[in-house]
């Protein structure tokens, strides 16, 4: 147990390093989001757009940045043929935690960048509950992060990596985003903490779900 | 030969009666319908929709059974009976979409009104699309089945959650709240004899066409191996 | 010395439907070898494969006894080494940096001094702070023998074992296959009469039987 939780935080360092070392993923996933940002700002000009509204749009940016680089963990492995080499050093259930917590930490990252950049730059969105954003904000990471990682290696295995992605992750992922959206959309409309607790229950036995499952099936995947 | 008959002979009259069986305010005749506020005439799609959409569900229960004792056993025919019911379950939950949303339209004014059971729905047709896409992008018969059965397990797993998740985001509009009027199902006795007979027709009918197209392909897994 | 036993059963193989080869059985034991040879495409690589955990056989059994313990599949990575042509080692890490990280992930006690023997053993010391990306075919194939023996397994698998190398990285390649047979158990996939005679027993992948040699 100690032997694969060391492991686990092996690969992520090794994961994290490689990662500074390449940018593979850093430096796309940064362009995507200011791009996509400065697309909806000229869309949106001068209108007025509620914040309800802009509340869906956030979560349209981070899923789709999601999508464009959270499988990078597991394709980058497969694509240079190292697949072979983790099969000979680890347990599967450390190489996914391990890359669990590399794609938690990339989202994670990613997910404060984009959500600063949102909160000065468009002016319509306004947040009236920090509390109820901001643990809106973890959740939705920690289960994203969990979602599209499991995702991640399934694609990895696929001849069509890039645009299978989104398809396959886009129905398990739709609960959790729906969720999120809901409890922003609570956070900018001056809601009281406990009103969104319902939307908190569903973030966390997803999340505990969905972790549950990938650990369970994630060994059917990894061994061919 | 005589059941696939009689299966035939068993539809076509549940068609001819939940079109043809009048719709009175006040049933009498064994034969007439009960009336529903506000649906009339269009209750008689819930003799083909529902059944429809239950065959979509219990396609894709079957699919995931299937998924799971293919994982544990590793039998590349649990995999054939596992997509084979995933492709008939995308057939029938595209005719339970096209037949929900022609309904909605003559009742709710537009084909798609994101109501919880429509998209519930929807997710399964994407669920089902994904499902295949995946299945095509994979070379390697074991790695296919593996995969594809790893993928519908966890969307199987994620779907529940729209139970809890719809009714906070719109408010229900299907018209089962009608139907089915706190528990009571105002239904008289011949719709719903009608009804659980279509219930058992469409099913039978799914078993019946999935029996077929997992012994084609069993035929086509067999020849193939005597290619070599 | 540990009592290492090394065993298959039936081992079957099928991809696509397409039958790969069946009914491998022997049985290792510690200090023995055996030499896979079969045509290109009879499924050498795919046997060591399978016996290194990497691909499921889709019938038949291994059973791997160290010491009077049967090791779970899932722990055999801990005691065996692989060299194959379809292993990669990480193009952006140094060799070094490669062992340390293999050694890390693996948890084992593997010290700086022994990294240090196995890059000098294999010519790589010199080199040894230079990207992986930048190595020849040759050197990133000596990296692999580092990689496989950091943990001293008791069943070191070989596959093609003398690809890319020189003269004197062979010489080097026999010694560690001999040293191997007084260690544990030695696999090698290869078609080299010269390779072949350093072990005992063979399996002829086209006409599936063991013989003793
Ligand atoms: N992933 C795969 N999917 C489908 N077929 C495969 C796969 N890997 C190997 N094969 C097939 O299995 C057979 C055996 O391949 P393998 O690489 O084991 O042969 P080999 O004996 O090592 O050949 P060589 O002497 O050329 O190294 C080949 O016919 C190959 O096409
Ligand atoms: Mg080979």
């Amino acid at each position: 147990m100690r032997e694969s939780l060391a492991a686990t935080l092996t690969i992520f360092k090794k994961d994290l390093r490689s990662e500074m070392r390449t940018r593979y993923a850093l430096n796309a996933l940064l362009m995507f989001v200011i791009t996509t940002l400065s697309i909806i700002l000229f869309s949106i000009g001068n209108e007025n757009v509620s914040p309800e509204l802009l509340s869906g749009v956030l979560w349209i940016i981070i899923f789709f940045s999601t999508m464009s680089g959270l499988s990078r963990t597991f394709v980058s492995e497969e694509e240079r043929g190292t697949v072979m080499t983790l099969h000979l050093i680890a347990k599967p259930l450390s190489i996914y935690f391990g890359k669990l917590l590399f794609n938690l930490l990339l989202l994670g990252g990613l997910n404060i960048f984009t959500v600063l950049l949102y909160l000065l730059f468009v002016s319509g969105f306004t947040v009236l509950n920090y509390s109820i954003f901001v643990t809106t904000i973890i959740l939705g990471t920690l289960g994203l992060a969990s979602g599209s990682t499991i995702i991640a290696a399934i694609i990895a295995k696929a001849n069509t990596k890039g645009t299978l992605y989104p398809v396959l992750s886009f129905p398990i992922l739709l609960p959790l985003l729906l969720t999120v959206i809901n409890a922003t959309k609570l956070s900018v409309s001056g809601a009281q903490f406990s009103e969104s607790f319902g939307e908190f229950q569903i973030l966390i036995s997803y999340l505990v779900v969905l972790t549950a499952i990938s650990f369970l099936l994630f060994e059917y995947i990894w061994k061919e | 030969m005589l059941l696939k008959l009689l299966l035939g002979l068993w539809l076509t009259l549940i068609i001819i009666a939940g079109f043809s069986f009048p719709i009175t305010e006040t049933p009498t005749n064994w034969y007439d319908l009960p009336f529903v506020p506000g649906l009339e005439d269009k209750a008689r799609i819930i003799f083909f929709h529902v059944p429809m959409a239950w065959v979509t569900t219990l396609a894709f229960i079957i699919s995931l059974i299937y998924g799971i004792k293919y994982l544990a056993k590793k039998e590349i025919d649990h995999d054939l009976i596992s997509s084979s019911s995933a492709g008939l379950g995308l057939m029938f939950c595209i005719l339970a979409t096209v037949t929900g949303s022609l309904w909605a339209k003559f009742t709710w004014g537009s084909f798609w009104n994101w109501d919880p059971r429509e998209t519930s729905i929807f997710v399964l047709l994407l669920i089902y699309g994904a499902y295949f896409a995946l299945r095509s992008a994979i070379e390697g018969e074991e790695k296919k089945a593996t995969l594809s059965a790893v993928y519908a397990i966890i969307a199987g797993i994620t779907v529940p959650f729209f139970i809890f998740i719809m009714p906070r985001i719109v408010e229900g509009l299907h018209p089962n709240e009608a139907i089915v009027s706190k528990g009571k199902i105002s239904m008289n006795r011949t719709m719903l004899v009608i009804f659980l007979s279509s219930l058992s027709g469409f099913t039978a009918l799914f078993f019946w066409i999935l029996n077929l197209r997992v012994r084609t392909e069993r035929l086509e897994h067999k020849q193939s191996l005597k290619g070599d | 010395m540990n009592e290492i036993i090394f065993k298959t059963e039936g081992l079957a193989k099928t991809f696509n439907r397409r039958k790969i080869f069946k009914d491998i059985s022997f049985e290792l034991k510690e200090n023995s070898s055996l030499a896979i040879t079969g045509k290109n495409g009879s499924g050498k690589s795919t046997l060591l494969k399978i016996l290194s955990g990497i691909l499921s056989p889709t019938r038949g059994s291994i059973e791997m006894n160290i010491g009077g313990k049967i090791i779970r599949h899932d722990s055999y990575f801990k005691k065996l080494g692989l060299v194959s042509p379809y292993l990669q080692l990480y193009d952006e890490f140094t060799g070094q940096e490669n062992l340390e990280l293999f050694r890390d992930i693996r948890g084992i006690e593997a010290t700086d001094n022994y990294i240090e023997d196995l890059l000098k053993l294999f010519k790589l010391w010199e080199r040894r702070d230079d990207f992986v990306r930048t190595y020849s075919s040759g050197m990133k194939q000596r990296l692999k023998y580092a990689f496989a023996l950091l943990h001293n397994p008791s069943i070191l698998l070989l596959d093609e074992p003398r690809s890319n190398l020189d003269a004197e990285g062979i010489e080097t390649v026999y010694k560690i296959m001999e040293e191997q047979k007084k260690r544990g158990i030695l696999i090698v996939a290869t078609n080299d009469s010269e390779d072949i005679e350093h072990c005992e027993q063979l399996i002829d992948l086209n006409k599936q039987e063991t013989s003793g040699k």
